[in-house]
């Protein structure tokens, strides 16, 4: 009775919907997660990830189709299916009235977790996530990142054969992102299936297996990091000449080695060469070596969310609130706001 | 990231619990209380309606209606003390509710939601925490009536079992206000409904003028008020230290309000 389904995946969702009022804020999406990978749901916000999220985890009813985790209906046995998740996101959060350590103390002993072993499990958990010194301060006194980290040590009390992870990143700076990145993935190597939303094309280039892009509630694209962006478009090498006055012979050249006319910028003595390979770029910059052509500046940049978006749905992230029609969608300047970079060299 | 999947470590599914046991249930519950009250303890101005307004009341209450109703203070003093505790611990019961909305507004309570662990329990365990408040107003008012004049006839034993009484009370009277908790949509509005609700139970009662002197369609819901119940049931403890009918049909009262308000809140709190 317990596993009905020993080969069910971990999530299977088909025609997932959420409506609130006329809005539907989840609108049919499939979803398969199979056992031990790191499935991403990227998207811009208010695009439904959370919404859908909340879905799965029992939080908020299921208006249409239909949600199972391990093979265990989500609305018909939601206590089962509590009994196989840990949640971390924007919902979820950790008790602001607590310490670290009573906040783990409390959510081990709520899941059954005897005095001294949920005890020695919460010391576990706070050495693990580094969060030992700041066991008994006060929430409010915790960064962006120790409150992530917290929050994600108290998903993982019973270490849970799946995890949701709601936008784990977002607001953190470079650097606390990257450990929550080693920390995730050391939650796969244990065996854990991971599903994340996010915001950032980067995070599920480097986390996810398999991504799924979701916009206005709808599933546009699914697939690995790399069948995403080649389906989206080539990388662009864009360089920044010393003289302005080279302009037109480094466009000729490129033009010649790659058949494709480049896009000057003459104000800022910018060429935006399209690429097919990212190894294109090397020739170019060889032959303008020998071509005596000085540069300033160079920068391999990969598509980035902004462009992905606009490819799969015609329209740019935007904010929540964009409701502006594809048609509008003018703005294909590659917005520096991601940093996709690959390589960046100055003279 | 592209490795592949490692299927093969994947660890194998935990034993699944069909449902949550009530052992689990009163564990759950009581670990919620603890929770609460830590919070009751980082934030004493919660404390307040138990505390400063117990003081005030008692002395007000006493010598502005004493006179009035019963010829004099001290004659009054069995009647009203009872009374203001019934209306004290009813208090309480409203700011019971008010915190679980805000409560329900905080993050937390999503993880409590999709926690395997009983519905009840986040909305049982502040409520059991709460009766920790009610023992304090009741102490307290007790304290004040001693203080300017009360002599309860039912001696410490009459008083300590009124004081249970009305903690018990109190944790069966707040599941009114803990559903409305869940129905209002901010604190606000909670308060709103919630006082609405409180002051005809507290004064359509007998807590503090007999009810014979109602009009006959107040007496008629005063005398089954359960508030009213308590409150004579309280009388009968404190005054003469006898566990009367009264007792009985305080318990009635009380099992009755919870045998309605708990299923209504926790259908209510899984929908939510």
């Amino acid at each position: 009775m317990n596993t009905p389904h020993p080969s069910a995946p971990a999530v299977r969702a088909e025609g997932l919907v959420k409506t609130f009022g006329e809005h539907r804020a989840v609108d049919g999406v499939d979803l398969e997660v199979h056992r031990g990978e790191v499935f991403g749901v990227l998207g811009p916000n208010g695009a439904g990830k959370t919404t859908m999220l909340s879905m799965l985890a029992t939080l908020i009813p299921i208006d249409g189709g239909d949600a199972q985790v391990f093979g265990h209906d989500v609305r018909r046995e939601p206590h089962l299916v509590r009994q196989l998740l840990g949640v971390t996101g924007q919902f979820a959060s950790v008790d602001e009235n607590l310490t670290a350590t009573e906040n783990l103390w409390l959510f081990a002993r709520l899941q059954g977790l005897g005095r001294a072993e949920a005890r020695s499990r919460g010391a576990h958990l706070l050495e693990q996530f580094d969060l030992t010194e700041a066991a008994s301060k006060p929430i409010s006194a915790f960064s962006g990142g120790m409150r992530r980290r917290l929050d994600l040590a108290a998903s993982l009390i019973t270490r849970p054969p799946l995890i949701f992870l709601d936008e784990p990143t977002t607001g953190l700076d470079p650097r606390t992102r990257g450990q929550m990145w080693t920390t995730i993935r050391e939650l796969v190597l244990e065996g854990s299936t991971v599903l994340l939303t996010t915001q950032y094309l980067d995070e599920a280039d480097q986390l996810a297996d398999r991504i799924a892009v979701i916009d206005h509630g709808l599933k546009v694209a699914e697939g690995t990091a790399d069948e995403l962006k080649s389906s989206v478009g080539r990388s662009t090498l864009q360089l920044q000449l010393a003289d302005a006055a080279d302009l037109p012979a480094a466009a000729e050249l490129a033009e010649q080695l790659l058949g494709e006319a480049p896009v000057l910028s003459p104000e800022s003595r910018r060429v935006n060469i399209p690429l097919q390979r990212t190894d294109q770029s090397i020739d170019v910059l060889v032959a303008l070596r020998d071509r005596g052509v000085s540069i300033e500046s160079v920068t391999v940049q990969k598509p980035s969310l902004d462009e992905v978006f606009l490819a799969l749905t015609g329209h740019d992230t935007g904010g929540p609130d964009s409701t502006d029609d594809p048609g509008d969608a003018t703005g294909t300047d590659a917005s520096p706001s991601d940093q996709p970079t690959q390589m960046e060299v100055s003279r | 990231m592209t490795t592949t999947t490692p299927l093969s470590t994947a660890p194998p599914l935990p034993d699944l619990e069909q449902r949550v046991s009530l052992a689990d249930t009163l564990s759950q519950t009581f670990t919620l209380a603890w929770r609460a009250t830590v919070k009751m303890r980082r934030n004493l101005e919660v404390m307040f309606d138990v505390t400063i307004q117990p003081l005030i009341f008692t002395a007000m209450f006493a010598y502005i209606f004493g006179g009035a109703i019963s010829g004099d203070v001290s004659s009054y003093l069995p009647l009203i003390i009872p009374g203001l505790i019934g209306q004290t611990v009813l208090t309480a019961c409203v700011a019971t509710g008010v915190q679980l909305r805000t409560d329900l507004d905080s993050g937390v309570f999503d993880r409590f939601k999709v926690l395997p662990i009983a519905r009840i329990a986040p909305l049982a365990g502040p409520m059991v925490a709460d009766m920790l408040r009610y023992f304090i107003a009741a102490c307290l008012t007790f304290g004040v009536g001693i203080l300017i004049g009360y002599r309860p006839g039912g001696g410490f034993v009459g008083v300590a079992g009124s004081i249970m009484l009305a903690v018990v009370a109190g944790w069966s009277l707040a599941w009114i206000f803990t559903f409305f908790g869940l129905v209002g949509r901010n604190a606000q509005g909670v308060q709103g409904i919630s006082l609405l609700v409180m002051f005809p139970l507290t004064f359509l009662s007998n807590a503090f003028v007999p009810t014979e002197t109602m009009p006959r369609p107040l007496e008629a819901f005063a005398n089954v008020n359960p508030v009213s119940l308590v409150i004579t049931a309280l009388r009968d403890l404190a005054n003469h230290g006898e566990v009367t009918g009264a007792v009985g049909w305080a318990l009635v009262g009380c099992a009755v309000v919870v045998a309605i308000f708990a299923p209504l809140s926790v259908r209510r709190f899984k929908k939510l």
